[in-house]
């Protein structure tokens, strides 16, 4: 048995409060808590990068963070990428590019594929592939992917000119 | 388990020194929280250091540099001032894992977790790097190859807690560099890591460090490996030397990383290609 802790936080910019047992990951009050399907688990040990989300603007795996530890944080998860139900340019990217298959990886590649982007807005393919290495998908091959983020970056930098 | 997040150093302290069942400091987490979901840790107690001001941040000192032991490879990473002094420290904390762990991972954790394979640890030792220790009603500055005393095991007792990594400031032409070998470029653990740091004078090295991890039960400081590139300018012969003494210093097993065999000569050749880059980083002509 294990003690219980109420939590406070902001999953993409909603407050969001829960009793959280204290050895409950992060990755499983979202899901479990916040009803934030789009968390999901591949590995549970940090490698798989599915469960990508970020802390206070940090990316992180949420499989690695007690949930505990997201009181009085900010969260953000794949489903505060879109906006009024309209998709993210990544979310429209990877569609058209057929970056995934049976769409798991995907969450997490679209949160780590944004942060990445927040931070560079012109990254060349190795910077990608650097950037998304803790993210593994079993069906792609990860060309699609890596094309989808150059073509989203690329409208990107277009639309902030005009 | 309970779940704690102190304010200051000494709270953490007293709720450690205070628990009677398994205590656990958590920095980033990245290995504790592994090692609980496989059933390997069990805490009563979990102690959060990231909500200690103290522990979060960088510090420019008269000496060096104090890093926080909650801070994390991202924040590293972004020093501009370290990146500058220990180029090879802030290579070796970036090599763990992925972004991801990145924005969670901390240099104390790598020491404290005492991985032989550590990527940060050879590094830290060849800067020189101290861990600052704090006891119930005491601190201690100790040198951090003295913390590892073996694979999972530290000389930390019961109660202590690292509250920074101290890296001094370096001496004109002073160059560091880490490498390691691992089959996959990232995500992966080293096989071998190497760590060096020097100091030159007018092209000849006057000081050097040399620390090799994953080929001995704890990252192992080469004192012969040292003293085979003091006096030279990195010579043939001078780096042979360190190759030879290199693989003297080497313990390591055989894995399904690597065999022992293996793993000794991986040693050398990435020793003498990190000497390289640290004396071209301290001003050396290549
Ligand atoms: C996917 C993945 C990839 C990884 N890749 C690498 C890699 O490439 N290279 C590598 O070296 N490691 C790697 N690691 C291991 C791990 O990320 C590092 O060892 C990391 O630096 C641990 O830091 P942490 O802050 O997360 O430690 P935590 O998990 O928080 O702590 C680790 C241990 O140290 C203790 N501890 C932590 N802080 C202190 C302190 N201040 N004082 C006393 N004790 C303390 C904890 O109680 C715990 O026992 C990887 C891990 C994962 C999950
Ligand atoms: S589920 Fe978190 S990294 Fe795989
Ligand atoms: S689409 Fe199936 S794992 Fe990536």
């Amino acid at each position: 048995m294990s003690d219980a802790v109420l939590v406070s936080t902001k999953v993409n910019g909603d407050v969001v409060e829960f009793a959280c047992p204290t050895d409950e990951v992060l990755m499983d009050s979202l899901r479990d808590r916040a009803g934030m399907n789009g968390v999901k688990e591949g590995c549970g040990t940090g490698d798989c990068g599915a469960c990508s989300v970020t802390l206070d603007g940090q990316l992180v795996c949420s499989c690695l963070v007690l949930g505990v530890e997201a009181n009085g944080r900010e969260i953000g998860t794949v489903e505060g990428l879109t906006e009024d139900g309209k998709l993210h340019p990544l979310q429209e990217k990877f569609i058209e590019h057929a970056a995934l298959q049976c769409g798991i990886c995907t969450p997490g590649f679209l949160v780590a594929a944004k942060a990445l982007l927040d931070n560079n807005a012109n990254p060349t393919e190795t910077e990608i592939r650097y950037a998304l290495a803790g993210n593994l998908c079993r069906c792609t091959g990860y060309d699609k992917i890596v094309r989808a983020v150059q073509a989203t970056a690329k409208d990107l930098r277009k639309s902030k000119k005009r | 388990m309970r779940y704690e997040s102190p304010a200051t150093t000494k709270e953490a302290v007293a709720l450690l020194a205070k628990e009677k069942g398994a205590a656990f400091i958590l920095a980033g987490g990245t290995d504790l929280l592994v090692r609980m979901k496989m059933g390997l840790a069990e805490p009563d107690l979990v102690v959060d250091i990231k909500r200690i001001p103290d522990m979060n941040t960088i510090k420019t000192t008269q000496t060096g540099f104090r890093i926080g032991a909650g801070v994390s490879g991202a924040q590293l990473t972004a020093h501009k001032a370290i990146n500058k002094a220990w180029p090879g420290v802030v290579e070796a904390t970036h090599l763990i894992g992925s972004d991801q762990i990145q924005g969670r991972c901390t240099m104390a954790g790598n020491l404290c977790n005492a991985s032989p394979a550590a990527d940060s640890v050879p590094a830290m030792i060849a800067a020189g790097a101290k861990a600052i220790v704090v006891g119930k009603g005491k601190r201690r500055t100790v040198p951090v190859e003295k913390i590892v005393t073996g694979p999972g095991k530290t000389s930390l007792k019961k109660g202590e807690v690292v509250e920074a990594i101290t890296l001094p400031k370096p001496a004109k032409r002073t160059g560091d560099a880490y490498l390691r070998f691992t089959p996959r470029t990232e995500m992966d653990i080293a096989v071998v890591g190497v760590g060096i740091s020097m100091t030159l004078e007018r092209g000849v090295v006057k000081k050097a460090r040399v620390c090799l991890g994953a080929v001995a039960p704890t990252a192992v400081l080469v004192p012969a490996a040292a003293r085979a590139l003091v006096g030279s300018k990195l010579d043939d012969a001078a780096l042979n030397k360190l190759v030879a003494a290199c693989a003297k210093a080497c313990n390591p097993i055989d894995d399904k990383r690597g065999t022992a065999a293996y793993r000794t000569r991986v040693a050398g050749v990435l020793a003498k290609r990190a000497a390289k880059i640290a004396y071209k980083r301290a001003g050396g002509a290549a």
